[in-house]
């Protein structure tokens, strides 16, 4: 892996300090999302995952709409973008036309639990044999921080200005969970990427998918709650404890599911 | 065979790699004959039931997106509900082919035979600027003739490519003469001969991309003036029709599909009764044949158009006209098909 001191504008940055490089397999573009967004975190586990599995050339993955609708031109995989909620159909012929190969898709909650609920359940309930990465911050926001399927109760968007009311918008979908019963579902896990600690056991859980997929053992999906902190109003050090404080009640961290001991 | 199962049968000989697609009548056949047939055994084709036709067009936008030769068969409503995804496969510059067995419509309409889809088939039926190639088989020997005709379209141009029939020939049987079966692409060919294709990315490439987004609106513009350059050669090169009896008509029926086929049976009628009548059948739906039409403006008294719906093709056919002589529709609808006689009769009425 080459190092260039030249990109770094800091005196620190020099070959015999350096602990971290950026994955080969991550764009140079600079990332589109908001400082303190999730989605560059999850965007990189993938590709280091890739990198390390050396699977590049037998791995396609799937973009969704929403915003990581641009993630094609950050990650150094070839990619596919879906049309809103469509991934898995995309994902589900792909890898039943190259059986050898491994097929992700990157969704986010309204893709994946909105108009993405029958391609997302079937695909599950199929057992295809693919990864589903759910980003999960309980709002839109590409559009503009409207009210998702994942939307907390009483949580404020700009579609549900005085709080989500179960009575009128219906009750959060815990999607993990319901896609867990599923005899298709191999592995299921939530977890996070607001900290170091959690960026190791949400890159350990990508890995562990990516390894079912080599053994053709179906559906693995990761769910990853993250942070909005442009949807959310808040700044980044703030949306992460409200995440915690918040998020992590209703959507508890751990594995869901895990494979049956052999 | 019936015409559903020359298609299905004509998909495995085409050395096609994937169906994805949801029963609907009146083309279920289709895919019964996949499943009963096995071609996974013969070819290595994959057959999947997907969850609704949204999934199966989306299921072809990934095969496609992949390399690979993949098709989806509906019916009209399920044709519908397919728009969004042909509409990216266009923007996106997939080919694929998509079989539309068409039944008379709006809404849930009926089972029975209809060409009501003309609108949607040839002017776009989704959002934005595009077109399809359009095939409108006649026969049952047309269903599995077109089939590989259309892959090989639709890879020339990365275009989807729709064969629009209905249920009339869809459903009806008659004897048909098989083509070879061609080998399906390995994955070296296909990294070959598709090299934008998301196989997998080798290390002497930059990451290949699928997608119809480009939120730069100049990209966006010359993305779609490379479209229509697209369409526009495919007006130049892919046009098909058939004449029959044109050479002395003075009166031409303009038909395609099983509204062609009663036409030939009113040619007989009228040359019987010293009408010198003649039939241009449109092949190709997009590009459409107005050339063949317009050649014969300065001869005939006037055109008829006979269709199954309440004037969709006649459209074109004045715009081929350009108002040198009548046009004039006669259609049925809702699952009726014209009569010869009664073609003959608007004949005598409305253009001699």
């Amino acid at each position: 892996m080459s190092f260039e001191t030249k990109k770094f504008n800091c005196d620190i940055a020099t070959p015999e300090n350096m602990v971290y490089t950026k994955t080969n397999l991550m764009n140079d573009k600079p990332l589109s999302y908001c400082p303190g967004c999730g989605h560059g975190t999850a965007h990189r586990l993938i590709m280091e995952t890739v990198e390390e599995m050396d699977i590049l050339e037998d791995t396609i993955g799937i973009a969704p709409v929403g915003c990581s609708v641009l993630a094609y031109e950050f990650m150094g995989t070839d990619v596919q973008q879906a049309a809103h909620g469509r991934a898995p159909a995309l994902a589900t012929a792909i890898s039943r036309l190259y059986p050898e190969k491994y097929v992700f898709t990157y969704q986010g909650d309204g893709d994946l639990a909105a108009i993405g609920t029958a391609e997302t359940i079937h695909a599950c309930n199929r057992g295809e044999n693919i990864v589903i990465i759910f980003v999960n911050n309980g709002i839109y926001g590409m559009t503009g921080g409207q009210m998702a399927p994942t939307t907390l109760p009483g949580m404020k968007t700009s579609t549900s200005p005085f709080g989500r009311d179960q009575k009128e918008a219906g009750y959060p979908l815990k999607i993990t969970e319901l896609i867990a019963q599923l005899p298709g579902t191999y592995y299921v896990t939530r977890q996070a990427v607001h900290t170091a600690v959690n960026v190791r056991k949400t890159k350990k859980a990508i890995r562990k998918a990516f390894e079912y997929t080599r053994h053709k053992k179906g559906v693995s999906f990761v769910e990853v709650v993250s942070n909005c902190n442009s949807g959310w109003k808040m700044t980044p050090v703030d949306s992460n404890k409200w995440m915690e404080d918040n998020m992590f009640p209703f959507y508890p961290l751990g594995d869901i599911k895990l494979p049956p001991k052999q | 065979m019936k015409g559903n199962e020359a298609l299905a049968e004509a998909a495995i000989l085409a050395g096609c790699d994937g169906y994805f697609g949801y029963p609907i009548t009146p083309q279920s056949e289709v895919m019964e004959y996949l499943m009963l047939n096995r071609p996974e055994d013969r070819t290595g084709m994959v057959v999947l039931q997907a969850e609704s036709e949204t999934a199966s067009i989306n299921m072809v936008y990934g095969g496609a997106g992949a390399g690979k030769r993949v098709m989806t068969s509906s019916s009209s409503p399920g044709i519908s509900l397919m728009q969004e995804g042909i509409s990216y496969m266009a923007g996106a510059e997939l080919p694929c082919l998509i079989a539309n067995i068409v039944r008379g419509g709006p809404g849930l309409g009926t089972i029975q035979p209809a060409q009501s889809d003309y609108f949607q088939s040839v002017k776009g039926g989704g959002h934005g600027d595009y077109k399809i190639i359009t095939l409108a088989p006649s026969s049952v020997q047309e269903m599995a003739d077109f089939v590989a005709i259309s892959f090989d379209l639709a890879f020339k141009y990365r275009t989807p490519v729709l064969i629009l029939s209905d249920g009339a020939i869809g459903q009806m049987m008659e004897k048909v003469i098989l083509p070879e079966q061609r080998p399906r692409w390995s994955e070296e060919e296909i990294r070959k001969n598709t090299p934008w294709a998301t196989v997998g990315r080798t290390k002497d490439r930059k990451n290949n991309i699928i997608t119809s987004l480009d939120l730069d609106p100049n990209a966006q513009e010359r993305h779609n003036e490379h479209l229509q350059r697209k369409y526009k050669t495919i007006e130049e090169n892919e046009v098909r029709y058939e004449e029959i009896q044109c050479e002395d008509a003075e009166v031409i029926l303009v038909a395609y599909g099983t509204s062609a086929r009663v036409c030939q049976k009113s040619i007989e009628l009228a040359r019987e009764e010293g009408i010198k009548l003649g039939l241009i059948r449109p092949i190709s739906l997009f590009p459409y044949p107005s050339a063949a039409i317009q050649k014969y403006t300065d001869q005939v008294k006037g055109f008829l158009s006979v269709e199954m719906s309440a004037g969709q093709m006649v459209e074109d056919v004045r715009l081929a006209v350009n108002g040198k002589v009548k046009v004039e529709h006669y259609g049925r609808m809702g699952g009726m098909v014209p009569s010869p006689e009664d073609i003959v009769e608007v004949i005598k009425e409305r253009i001699l």
